[in-house]
């Protein structure tokens, strides 16, 4: 039997609002996913090692404070620095447009911004994880 | 009793048949929907009436504007006397780009300066520590010591102004900056009106700024409510906030419940400390938010005012009436912002705006239209401005106090609510009180559950939020948004290593080590606090102190 995709929930940095993370990891979840969250203010390296500990698909990342271009990039190298570049790393959060292209290009790879519904993401980390054996 | 009971009972027969009959035309022709509800999503009835209000007390219940139970106010002559204090909540970048802010915010009429500092002043780091890094002046301004400070206020009289400072685990050191900042304009610690949020359980709870465990952040809270009664009088030692709880999902009575139990923990936390009810309460104020559903939330204030004059009467026996007003801030709804056609934002403010006056609240901010995409700009927080300068001036709501008073479903509404906020505060009680109930989760599971309810009926579409789940358009990406320049953090990072080299470093480590002192024991940390920063010593050198001795709080993580 295929094991169910397994994500993991993150808040960088030193931002505390974490409605959304929470709102969407209680939606992942109710989707069949299994669900890790870091709680608050977790550093691009606790990050990385704990997807990689924890063996997940997917790193979902929220962020509000403004700081997303010098922390969410950094996720994913140290991701692909550990050979782990196939998980699925996505971000959300009160993101400028102007900014999404250059995080795309980075390695992030879908930004979902405020008003966007949760059945986006369960969808959109579905058709992207990387199958497992 | 206020309604005749020959009238009640004709009423209650007149009410019954009405309501038969009309069921019988709902079956041919239901109405728009099956159930309705309020913002919070508490079912509401189609319409009210003295039965709603049947044990209703006029006098103890309601009471004169200015008189116990204050639920038609604090003051005898509300906004006819004075209007709320216009409050913009404002800060990015470095203190002279944020001086400049706070300077065109005064031109522009606004009475009462707030301070908003980014995250790592807020957490107690320094420009240049590693946890820092892309934060630095982004959510607020940077602030690393006294000079920050001074350049944040120059020119700005501080016997002048009064300045609202959104500070809490740190709250005692930029407390004593101001002071410091004050004492260099030779303006007096008597003299300065202003507050502090200094409000930590929240910050477990919902807002995530926390650095100390809960005894200790207690404990400095406690030493600021004793140090300020007896050297800063006129300053408001603690907002306690109900906004961040309604901001992260909270219904209407949760906001009043938690933010209520936090308000009793804070009075306990200071009686226990030996001070005297009546020597602190005064100085208590409160925060909260705004959102759409007018009626609901208008209720909401009144139902707060009155059930804290009733804990603070028979709970806490104040004897002083100030002791028993609940005087507070509102700021109107973030969440309820859209990122889509945020133009219509202005609109969402302006009826929010009317809720906190309609309300009763003593000062104001007014969030912009571009805060669901960045900081606002100059333009946005104008329009924010003139939207309270519009209804204060022009709406005529402020001639006449409490007017919705009376009203059968503002008066069944506000009773339904502080009962509601009451069965909270009682299951708080029987958990050991609020920061217990914060340590097992229990509120932060009521608030995520209302939040995740919320989310489920806007995704169903039985809630419409216009432009985001219904009447969308095509839209370009919004243009001119404000944006802090990346070289911020660099800037701070300079004036730091040239401020530590140009301070008496030998009186910064002698002070520091006083304050280490001091926190190992139980003597009052305020003066000590006053002397480091009085050194130039850094928040991130007097937070390392206070972290030595008293560790840092570790998060109750649940889903």
């Amino acid at each position: 039997m295929e094991r169910p995709i397994r994500v993991l929930v993150a808040k960088p940095g030193l931002d505390g609002h974490d409605r959304g993370a929470k709102v969407i990891a209680r939606a992942l979840r109710d989707a069949g996913m299994e669900v890790i969250y870091t709680g608050l203010r977790q550093t691009p390296e606790q990050i990385a090692n704990a997807a990689i500990q924890e063996d997940v698909d997917c790193v979902a990342m929220s962020i509000l404070s403004g700081a997303h271009n010098t922390l969410l990039p950094k996720v994913v190298h140290l991701l692909k620095e550990e050979g782990a570049d196939d998980i699925l790393v996505i971000g959300g959060g009160v993101i400028p447009d102007e900014d999404i292209p250059g995080l795309k290009e980075e390695g992030i790879q879908a930004v979902f911004t405020p008003g966007t519904p949760t059945q986006v993401t369960v969808d959109f980390i579905k058709s992207h994880v990387t199958p497992r054996a | 009793m206020l309604y005749d009971e020959d009238q009640m009972s004709v009423l209650k027969k007149a009410v019954e048949e009405e309501t038969a009959k009309t069921q019988e035309k709902l079956q041919k022709r239901p109405e728009r929907k099956e159930v309705f509800t309020t913002g919070s999503g508490e079912p509401v009835k189609r319409y009210y009436t003295p039965l709603d209000n049947a044990s209703m007390d006029y006098m103890d219940d309601l009471g004169l504007p200015g008189e116990y139970p204050y639920t038609r106010g604090v003051q005898p002559t509300m906004y006819r006397g004075k209007l709320w204090t216009m409050r913009m909540y404002a800060g990015f970048a470095t203190a002279e780009e944020s001086n400049r802010r706070y300077k065109f915010l005064v031109e522009q009429g606004s009475s009462g300066l707030s301070v908003a500092f980014d995250l790592p002043t807020q957490i107690g780091y320094d420009s240049d520590h590693p946890l820092a890094e892309g934060e630095v002046g982004k959510v607020g301004v940077a602030i690393d010591s006294l000079a920050d400070m001074e350049r944040l206020f120059d020119g700005i009289p501080l016997d002048k102004v009064s300045t609202s400072m959104t500070i809490n685990a740190p709250a005692a050191v930029l407390l004593a900056m101001y002071i410091a900042v004050a004492e260099k304009q030779g303006v007096s610690a008597e003299q300065l009106r202003g507050t502090i949020q200094n409000d930590i359980l929240k910050e477990y709870i919902a807002r995530g700024t926390y650095i100390f465990p809960t005894e200790p952040s207690m404990r400095l809270i406690t030493d600021i409510f004793e140090y300020c009664s007896q050297n800063v009088p006129k300053w408001n030692t603690i907002s306690i906030s109900g906004y961040h709880i309604r901001e992260a999902g909270s219904t209407a009575a949760q906001e009043v419940g938690f933010t209520l139990a936090d308000g009793i923990a804070y009075v306990e936390a200071a009686l226990k400390a030996g001070l005297h009810i009546d020597d602190f309460a005064p100085r208590l104020s409160f925060f909260f938010n705004a959102h759409n559903d007018l009626l609901e939330e208008v209720s909401k204030y009144r139902a707060a005012r009155r059930l804290w004059a009733r804990i603070m009467k028979d709970r806490f026996k104040a004897q002083d009436p100030r002791s028993m007003q609940l005087k507070f801030h509102t700021q109107t709804g973030g969440s309820t912002l859209t990122a889509q056609q945020p133009d219509n934002n202005i609109v969402r403010v302006t009826v929010q705006t009317l809720a906190a006056v309609l309300g009763g609240t003593q000062s104001l901010h007014t969030n912009s239209r571009d805060e669901a995409l960045a900081l606002p700009t100059e333009d946005s927080v104008r329009i924010a401005l003139r939207t309270q300068q519009i209804v204060a001036n022009e709406s005529g709501v402020t001639e006449v106090i409490d007017p919705l008073a009376g009203s059968y479903y503002i008066e069944a509404k506000t009773s339904e609510i502080e009962e509601a906020a009451m069965k909270y505060i009682e299951k708080i009680d029987a958990l050991g009180g609020a920061a217990k109930a914060i340590d097992t989760g229990y509120i932060q599971q009521e608030i995520m559950d209302a939040a995740y309810a919320y989310q489920k009926s806007v995704e169903s579409g039985e809630r419409i939020v216009v432009g985001m789940n219904k009447y969308q358009i095509e839209e370009a990406s919004p243009k001119g948004l404000l944006r802090v320049d990346p070289a911020v953090g660099e800037m701070q990072k300079n004036q730091l290593e040239s401020l530590k080299s140009n301070r008496d470093n030998a009186r910064v480590k002698e002070t520091l080590s006083a304050l280490h002192t001091a926190c190992e024991g139980t003597e009052n940390v305020m003066p000590l606090i006053l002397d480091a920063v009085k050194a130039y010593a850094t928040l991130g050198e007097i937070c390392d102190v206070m972290r030595d001795v008293f560790g840092e709080y570790k998060q109750t993580v649940n889903l």
